[in-house]
């Protein structure tokens, strides 16, 4: 009896997963699909899109499209591609990335191992500071800019995405040094390490999880960002989302669209690697945070 | 001067006050074990020693320098924890040595530390190893090594067995007394175990409710306990407090515990000085269980023993003795028996009482009649 039983139980429990597996498998082909259409389109040549059949694979392999992009593209009024502003995006996201990941570890440290009086009122803030939307802080952020006279430039777009990370990057921190073990703080402070050495020898080596996350929620962010980049940045200074936004609507007779599905993959490229690289760091640390936060 | 002193220390969180005034000396050389409840302050009094806590007023001294305001990295103490709390990026050498470094020592100076108090703990083998490849006994070993290393003047353990298992603990129990006895250092310790207080300490500080209860060495903690709560706290099994009355009956004292059918009356025969004033009221009597016996496993040496017949309710066999609860005055009363022949729940059994080894409590103020 335990025998059929068991049968039972194996057969549903194949026609489960099959049914399961084949949800999953529509699934990633829906989400794959605008990928694909992208990379197919990326390298044809426009004739071929134009015939209509945005799924069919390239009759005539070409990689112009994407040296058009990258290099010749006409972006507002200069045919330079997107290569300058793709550096003008590594230039601003760079020192971004590494500043707000900085400052919040330090934020997160102060708040949970050097606590002072009105310490909860102060994360409550930087808490806050993560559910502002965008808009609202355009016209204050641009009269600051203005005043420290770094309108327009990559600095003052760092300058940004630092104030606007800080409050995630201080809750990632927070939440992780929270389970730290206070007791080791006192032991280093019994050893005679001061406040930067206890951060730098016992809890940053043990940070390496979160910081993964950090760094890959805050380079997504600021580099995905389009709206300061619209606002706040000058020609010479406009990141890759800006850039792209123009490649796609200078109109100089046709629609390349060739041309701006490889924009398009360029610009979501880094993201992707970043993602690929350190993906399965990423869903570990936050897991590590959530068990022990 | 005392090594360390404690002055009238308080120390308050908002409106509790965890610590109310203690007072505690400690001669060099000495090991004094901070024991109570979970609550008692005991870790408190401990991290306000190492600085790790402000404390509200009062005064502690080291040596003769009184450290209040002084950092804890700058009192010359080092402190095991009860985590161990190694740092877990570095390596077990690089643990040991970290205080070394902070303190700018060299770097060949470190090694020879290092190599020394590995040797001490036989731990060479693990100093490559990271903490988290250690398992409990050795981690305690290592974050023993990390205070020896520095030779601090003080040394803080708080609760450092806590975390292993049973027999490990006994273990390092022993191991911690020989350094100690090897090393000749000032020791302040923290446990809520009773038997670790016992045998690891020169001065046992009972405490409770942040009030200091009772300072003295082992035996006198043991044998002359200041007050009910002592009397309970140490010891295992527990000391039995007996509801009884004090009778004066031509001039020799004696105690009547009132049973169901007829009260049990027992001579007191060296009454403490100021019983004779509690003749006709109600006291409660502490007697050991090891002071209640089989008539034949009582104390040979005892001038004073009494035998009353008692109903045996529960008989706990651990090995070498054999635990017996009968019922007197309305409470559980343990005995310890030697020869557990024959006992069966339910039968009069003869039970022997060590009359020289009694005390008595104040019902109302708890405190010991002296």
């Amino acid at each position: 009896m335990s025998a059929a039983s068991k049968d039972t139980a194996l057969r549903t429990g194949v026609i489960a997963r099959a049914l399961i597996y084949a949800i999953l498998l529509v699934f990633a082909v829906f989400y794959l699909l605008p990928l694909f259409v992208m990379l197919v389109n990326s390298v044809k040549p426009l004739e071929e899109i134009r015939q209509g059949n945005m799924l069919a694979f390239p009759e005539l392999f070409t990689i112009e499209p994407w040296i058009q992009a990258w290099g010749e593209a006409q972006i507002g009024v200069q045919p330079t591609g997107l290569k300058p502003y793709f550096i003008n995006s590594l230039v601003m996201v760079i020192p971004a990335v590494i500043i707000s990941t900085l400052l919040g570890a330090i934020n997160g440290y102060v708040l949970t191992k050097w606590q002072f009086p009105g310490h909860r009122i102060v994360f409550g803030l930087m808490l806050f500071s993560c559910f502002i939307p965008f808009q609202i802080v355009l016209i204050p952020m641009a009269r600051i800019l203005g005043m420290l006279d770094l309108a327009g430039t990559t600095y003052g777009l760092i300058l940004v995405h630092v104030v606007y990370g800080l409050g995630f990057t201080t809750l990632f921190f927070r939440n992780y040094y929270d389970a730290f073990p206070t007791e080791l703080i006192r032991a280093a402070t019994i050893d005679g390490a001061g406040f930067f050495r206890i951060f730098q020898r016992i809890l940053l080596p043990s940070s390496g999880p979160i910081i993964v996350v950090t760094v890959i929620w805050q380079f997504t962010n600021v580099w995905n960002d389009f709206l300061f980049g619209a606002s706040f940045a000058d020609f010479d200074s406009q990141p890759m989302t800006v850039a792209l936004n123009n490649l796609v609507s200078s109109s100089t007779g046709v629609k390349e669209y060739n041309v701006h599905f490889a924009g398009a993959i360029l610009a979501a490229l880094p993201t992707l690697i970043v993602y690929i690289v350190s993906g399965r760091y990423f869903v570990r640390g936050l897991m590590a945070g959530a068990v022990k936060g | 001067m005392a090594f360390l002193e404690i002055n009238r220390l308080h120390k308050q969180y908002g409106n509790v006050e965890v610590l109310k005034g203690v007072d505690i000396a400690i001669e060099e050389g000495g090991f004094l074990v901070l024991v109570g409840p979970s609550g008692c302050g005991k870790s408190t009094l401990l991290n306000s020693i190492a600085g790790l806590e402000s404390i509200t007023s009062g005064e502690i001294a080291i040596d003769g320098k009184v450290v209040n305001d002084l950092h804890p990295s700058k009192r010359d103490i080092a402190m095991v924890f009860q985590s161990y709390a190694l740092y877990p990026s570095m390596s077990v050498a690089e643990n040991i040595a970290f205080g070394l470094e902070m303190r700018g020592v060299s770097k060949a100076e470190r090694e020879e530390a290092i190599q020394g108090v590995a040797g001490m703990l036989q731990i060479e083998h693990l100093l490559k190893r990271r903490p988290g490849q250690l398992s409990g006994g050795q981690r305690q070993r290592v974050a023993m090594g990390r205070a020896l290393v520095r030779d601090p003047k003080l040394f803080l353990f708080d609760e450092p067995l806590s975390n292993l298992d049973a027999k490990l603990r006994v273990d390092m129990r022993t191991e911690i007394k020989r350094l100690h006895q090897k090393l000749g250092t000032t020791i302040v310790y923290v446990t809520h175990d009773q038997i670790e207080a016992m045998t690891l300490a020169t001065q046992i500080a009972v405490l409770k409710d942040g009030i200091l209860q009772q300072v003295g060495s082992p035996d006198e903690v043991y044998s002359k306990p200041a007050n009910m709560f002592v009397a309970d706290f140490m010891g295992s099994p527990t000391m039995n407090l007996i509801e009884a009355r004090i009778e004066n009956g031509s001039g020799a004292l004696s105690v009547e515990i009132p049973q169901r059918d007829r009260s049990l009356s027992l001579p007191v025969p060296r009454p403490p000085s100021s019983l004779q004033s509690y003749s006709g009221k109600s006291v409660v009597l502490g007697i050991r269980p090891e002071d209640i016996t089989d008539p034949d496993g009582a104390d040979p040496k005892a001038e004073h023993i009494a035998h009353a017949n008692c109903s045996v309710e529960v008989v706990e066999p651990t090995g070498a003795d054999t635990f017996v609860v009968t019922q007197l005055g309305g409470k559980e009363v343990t005995g310890r028996m030697r020869n557990a022949a024959g006992l069966s729940v339910g039968a009069d059994v003869p039970f022997a009482f060590n009359m020289g080894k009694i005390h008595f409590f104040d019902p109302a103020t708890e405190q010991r009649i002296a």
